[in-house]
């Protein structure tokens, strides 16, 4: 069964479900209480629950994500919003420093079993300081486990997966789709992390995204089908740490082709790693050089006009599409 | 002593207690041999440290015994401590066995974290230490944070959460005390804070890093009650810990003691402390070290002798000659160990289920 849901509610009936299940569940975060939420993911659920589990936090990232780790070490299981991730970078001596660590230099004695999630991603013109796709960042460190759903089935999956795993888990949301729309299976959807979902099924290119960009790809298959009559797989990796090296290179096995999308800027990126990982694993399957697509080298402006040029376009998508089956651009 | 030491002038102790508590004397000699393990310990350390045994940083409780030894005195099982990389001695008046804290040092797989983390992040989460931790600061919100759980948890347990005077200046400090009070006000905060403020983050003394150097005070911001307590006398320590650590196991709100001691070591096993404090100033403060003061305390009061006293030091000696020979014959830990515990779960080292 499966019911027609916003990529908010999604989320939010994820968060409930484990708060019912389990009592060590609690949210916090600034102003996801009273105020419910600025994203309104949290809104009613301080009635709920009451504010010793839906906990108003001052602003300060820092105090309250380090404060989480403490409670996860004992037993509980935090669930932390960054308002949006552009805040984590205040919280990083914690997640980094203590997070993802104290369990390997405490010799396995403690278990970090936590969330942090809030909206990653541009797209909104919200500029240079609010605007920041973090996988790659987040994604470096041994000890954390990082997901970016992009669909309301995956982000209700992924979550769910996410409460349980009694490891520290980035959840990267994509910010600017909370009010989509898509099927979300009833009932317990538990998704494994570390598994891709083939987004849409092709076999002459194979596109590697994540996050909001997966639907870019989406659109670009469609218009490759139709103008060019090219069949494009996508692929939405959905899991950044653990990483499903598997679905990626059986693609490329089949399309010989590959373009990696990414929002985030170039150098040391994901991209850069699917394609390592394609030229490691397939490399004779390739008949062409594997592509990178990736926002531009500049922190995110504010115009319209700007921001659009500063991450992939479904143009600049297609056209690498078109160069790895030496086609002519257009 | 001078006020500008930190420790108050005679006479005008700024501690409300002083210390003269009934403690009874059995207890004070047991006390007086858990110091005087530490002190050796830390001696030994020293020493594997020079001889290229002990990697990485190294840092000594030397002349601070009573902080720690007093304030666990309060401890009640089910409690938590925290602390920063200055851990040994938690560790050891914890009850773990010197042997593998010694062997954690020296880097092998009989280590107290199987040789992973080494000085700075010694843990025995069965006896409630939490960890020692290796960024100043750092460990304030995951304190608050244990302290939160405790009382979730609706046990009447209580964290002791010990601080640096070093990090009283970073921002984990402010956000983590912050909240601390904040939770507090509804009983859920049951955290309390031990400013060990041995007059020096590192080379800096408290004069350089702040212009308001009542560290007690700092917590006023935050409505957390506080006091300070002489440091180096172990009885005030005693007499303290029990009365606020009873406090905030009954109300659930933090409470912040500043301790005014002194590390008559150098920070770390590698610093020139002469460069920024004097021959004198130490020597002043060694006049006051804590072991020196109950060794006083014992002969007046007649329990021990001198006999007795070297008796115990050497016994003490002995107890860590064994550690360090168990640390040396130790095999180094297996290099399978390096995989392991990165995840909890399945798959360590991938995270995979």
């Amino acid at each position: 069964m499966a019911e027609t849901k916003t990529y908010r509610e999604a989320l939010r009936e994820a968060m409930v479900m484990e708060m019912d299940r389990d009592e060590n569940v609690v949210l916090m975060g600034e102003d996801i209480g009273v105020y419910g939420g600025t994203h309104l993911i949290t809104d009613g659920l301080i009635d709920q629950y009451g504010p010793r589990r839906i906990i108003d936090t001052p602003i300060s990232e820092l105090g309250f994500t380090g404060a989480a780790v403490g409670m996860a070490m004992e037993g509980m299981r935090p669930v932390v919003e960054m308002m949006t991730w552009n805040f984590s970078f205040l919280a990083t001596d914690q997640i980094i420093q203590s997070a993802a660590k104290v369990r390997y230099f405490s010799g396995g004695q403690v278990r970090v079993p936590m969330v942090i999630r809030g909206p990653n991603g541009g797209g909104v013109q919200l500029s240079a300081q609010h605007t920041h796709s973090l996988e790659n960042l987040y994604g470096h460190f041994p000890g954390l486990k990082v997901v970016s759903p992009v669909t309301p089935n995956d982000v209700k999956g992924l979550m769910l997966t996410a409460i349980r795993d009694d490891n520290c888990v980035i959840f990267l949301e994509a910010g600017a789709l909370y009010g989509t729309k898509g099927e979300v299976k009833e009932g317990d959807n538990a998704i494994p992390f570390g598994k891709a979902r083939i987004a849409r099924e092709g076999s002459d290119v194979t596109l590697v995204a994540y996050g909001r960009q997966v639907n870019l790809c989406l659109r670009v298959a469609d218009t490759l089908e139709e103008e060019d009559s090219v069949s494009a797989e996508v692929i939405d990796l959905r899991s950044i740490r653990p990483f499903d090296e598997d679905t990626i290179v059986e693609s490329v096995e089949k399309t010989h082709r590959a373009v990696a999308v990414q929002e985030q800027w170039r150098w040391f990126g994901v991209a850069s790693e699917v394609a390592a990982i394609i030229q490691d694993r397939a490399f004779d399957y390739l008949d062409a050089p594997v592509e990178r697509v990736s926002g531009a080298e500049v922190p995110a402006p504010y115009a319209r006009n700007l921001e659009l040029a500063a991450f992939p376009s479904e143009e600049q998508v297609a056209n690498a599409a078109r160069r790895v089956l030496y086609m002519e651009e257009k | 002593m001078s006020a500008e030491n930190g420790y108050p002038e005679n006479g005008e102790s700024q501690a409300r207690n002083e210390g003269a508590v009934a403690t009874d004397t059995d207890r004070l000699v047991n006390l007086y041999h858990e110091m005087v393990l530490i002190r050796a310990f830390e001696e030994a350390c020293g020493r594997g440290f020079r001889q290229g045994k002990i990697g990485g940083y190294l840092h000594v409780y030397t002349g601070q015994e009573a902080v720690a030894t007093g304030f666990l005195q309060a401890f009640k099982e089910g409690d938590k401590v925290i602390t920063a990389y200055r851990d040994h001695a938690h560790a050891l008046l914890l009850g773990a066995d010197p042997k593998n804290i010694m062997s954690e040092l020296y880097g092998k797989g009989t280590g107290i974290v199987k040789g992973k983390g080494g000085s700075m992040h010694l843990f025995d989460v069965e006896r409630g230490l939490m960890g020692g931790y290796g960024i100043v600061g750092g460990h304030i919100p995951i304190g608050v944070g244990l302290a939160y759980a405790q009382r979730y948890h609706e046990t009447d347990n209580i964290t002791q959460l010990y601080l640096g005077d070093g990090a009283i200046s970073t921002g984990a400090f402010h956000e983590a005390t912050n909240l601390s009070g904040l939770w507090g006000k509804d009983g859920m905060n049951p955290c309390l804070f031990i400013v060990e403020n041995n007059q020096y983050g590192m080379g800096t003394s408290v004069e350089r890093t702040t212009a308001m150097t009542d560290l007690a005070a700092k917590f006023d911001a935050y409505g957390i009650e506080n006091e300070k307590v002489d440091g180096m006398d172990l009885e005030a320590v005693i007499e303290c810990a029990e009365r606020v650590a009873e406090q905030v196991r009954e109300s659930g709100k933090p409470y912040a003691v500043e301790a005014l001691t002194y590390r008559t070591a150098p920070h770390g096993a590698a610093d020139f402390f002469e460069k920024y404090r004097t021959k004198e100033e130490v020597e002043e403060w060694r006049q006051r070290d804590p072991i020196g003061l109950l060794e006083k305390k014992l002969l007046e009061q007649g329990p021990l002798d001198e006999e007795q006293l070297d008796e115990i030091k050497n016994e003490a000696k002995e107890r860590i000659n064994e550690a360090v020979k168990f640390a040396e014959e130790s095999e180094q830990p297996p290099i399978e160990e390096l995989y392991t515990d990165v995840y909890a779960g399945a798959d360590e080292y991938l995270g995979e289920e």
